[in-house]
């Protein structure tokens, strides 16, 4: 008798189109891409506005022309989307017990979403002064 | 093999992934919508305003310990893509990835340090 | 009377005559109480004697009959012919080699769990006279949830980071890792470390998670090896923060 193995080899590039759970992978692995652009045009912004009044002003003449809107949009849904898994998998990776009991991972979960709504309320508040 | 060695920089990638997660969406909200939609007024990211803001003695620090760890959590998840998307070269991916990364920081010290 | 039936298609592959594997399909009945490896069983005894394939208990608790049924990976006897649609694709799980039809080659996964040293390393050998081990049932919570794993490899033929590299430990083997070294008996969490937290250890990983919605018995490999990315980080920094306090 011979043994003669058969390796199937996977496709090198698109093996997570294959199932809905891979593609929802990727959007979050792809949401890295536009939070990287958007603290970039943040840090470019910034380095404008060290270099003076007209130069700031011309940045943001530039973000916000049409293509600045439709990215500050797609950065917006895969922020919402980067929280979003974040939040689910935290409880995951820091499983808490109080007393004894493990806390549901709901409830951190529900806690982190509260974490947010404080943030940006404070940022709103120290930012719209 | 495209696993971090290190677990700093994992460690980097877990507290960027952290601080976007809670920060980014109101501060996206701030710096792209709040103004255009009327909800705060056309002074707050004027050049006058945001200058008067970094003047607090802990802005700076804070603004860069955002920008820092988020820059690097975007780049470490950019070049596991990379790898999931089929890319061999894992020291090329890194050197890009990491090296844009590096690029952002020090532009960002640039840019706090001549405000 | 109609009986009902349903279409298997099977990937067969016979190594002594095959060059690659290649689809048959059998016309099997149905039965409302089926699972797939009763469909399967039924082609073996009425229809052909050569499919070869592993099964043992029935139960979901042996973890031999691990298969790919319509993409997705499953337990052939935990898998009911009515929750599928009339034709059902099974596979040998992926990322496996086949040996022979639905039969895979685990070798890889047995070296790997293995390397993870699955035991109990206690700090000194007790003898059977000093007693047993004693344990609170906090500290049996602690782990327990991970001593579920019967090796099934489900989680393996899930996994795309195991698709992509052919050297990642993988989540059955780091759940495993992990049962042990949250164990209160145990004291061989730095020993397992050259693997665990080598480059093809945990951070080969990068969560996307399916091992745990594949898994059948609610292990959450994800979650284990998640927890072993955040304990070896702290402890790195410890060894510098405090180079004389042993792991």
């Amino acid at each position: 008798m011979s043994r003669r193995p058969y390796i199937r080899e996977p496709s090198k590039g698109g093996w997570w189109l294959e199932q809905p759970r891979y593609i929802r992978y990727m959007m979050r692995e792809i949401s890295a891409l536009f939070i990287g652009i958007y603290v970039l045009v943040l840090i470019v912004g910034l380095f404008q506005l060290s270099r003076g009044e007209a130069a700031y002003e011309e940045f943001l003449a530039t973000v916000e022309g049409p293509p600045g809107r439709v990215f500050a949009v797609l950065a917006m849904l895969f922020a919402i989307y980067h929280t979003y898994t974040w939040f689910q998998v935290t409880p995951k990776a820091m499983p808490l017990t109080l007393g004894g009991k493990p806390v549901p991972g709901s409830f951190i979960v529900a806690a982190h979403w509260f974490g947010l709504v404080l943030v940006s309320a404070a940022l709103w508040l120290l930012v719209g002064s | 093999m495209s696993g971090s060695n290190k677990p700093i920089i994992w460690g980097l990638f877990a507290a960027g992934g952290t601080i976007a997660a809670f920060v980014l969406p109101g501060l996206i909200l701030i710096t792209c919508f709040a103004v255009p939609l009327g909800l705060l007024s056309t002074e707050t990211l004027s050049y006058a305003h945001l200058i008067e803001l970094m003047q607090h003695p802990l802005s700076k620090l804070v603004i860069f310990g955002v920008l820092f760890l988020v820059i690097w959590h975007a780049a470490h998840r950019m070049r596991i893509t990379a790898h999931d998307l089929g890319v061999r070269n894992d020291t090329l991916t890194m050197m890009i990835c990491y090296g844009i990364a590096a690029a952002g920081t020090l532009l960002a010290l640039a840019a706090l340090s001549g405000i | 009377m109609n009986q009902r039936v349903i279409k298997l298609e099977i990937l067969r592959y016979d190594p002594e005559q095959d060059d690659a594997p290649h689809f048959q399909t059998y016309t099997v009945p149905y039965q409302e109480d089926w699972v797939v490896l009763d469909a399967i069983n039924y082609v073996k005894d009425e229809l052909d004697r050569t499919l070869s394939y592993r099964w043992s208990c029935h139960m979901a608790v042996c973890g031999s009959c691990g298969m790919v049924v319509n993409g997705e990976p499953a337990l052939a006897c935990h898998a009911f012919l009515r929750d599928y649609p009339e034709k059902i694709r099974i596979e040998p799980l992926q990322n496996f080699p086949i040996e022979r039809d639905l039969v895979i080659v685990m070798d890889d996964f047995m070296d790997k769990l293995g390397s993870v040293k699955p035991y109990v390393v206690a700090k000194e050998e007790r003898d059977v006279d000093d007693g047993e081990h004693l344990q609170t049932p906090l500290e049996l919570a602690r782990f327990k949830q991970y001593t579920d794993c019967i090796n099934c490899l489900l989680c393996y033929s899930a996994c795309p980071q195991y698709a992509l590299t052919d050297s990642f430990v993988g989540p059955a083997a780091l759940a495993l890792a992990h049962r042990y070294n949250l164990d209160s008996r145990d004291t061989g969490r730095s020993a397992r470390e050259d693997v665990v937290s080598s480059n093809a250890g945990i951070w080969e990983c990068s969560f996307v998670g399916a091992c745990s919605e594949v898994c059948p018995k609610s292990v959450d490999p994800a979650a284990a090896i998640q927890q072993t990315k955040i304990a070896s980080t702290v402890d790195y920094f410890m060894k510098f923060l405090k180079p004389w306090k042993r792991i």
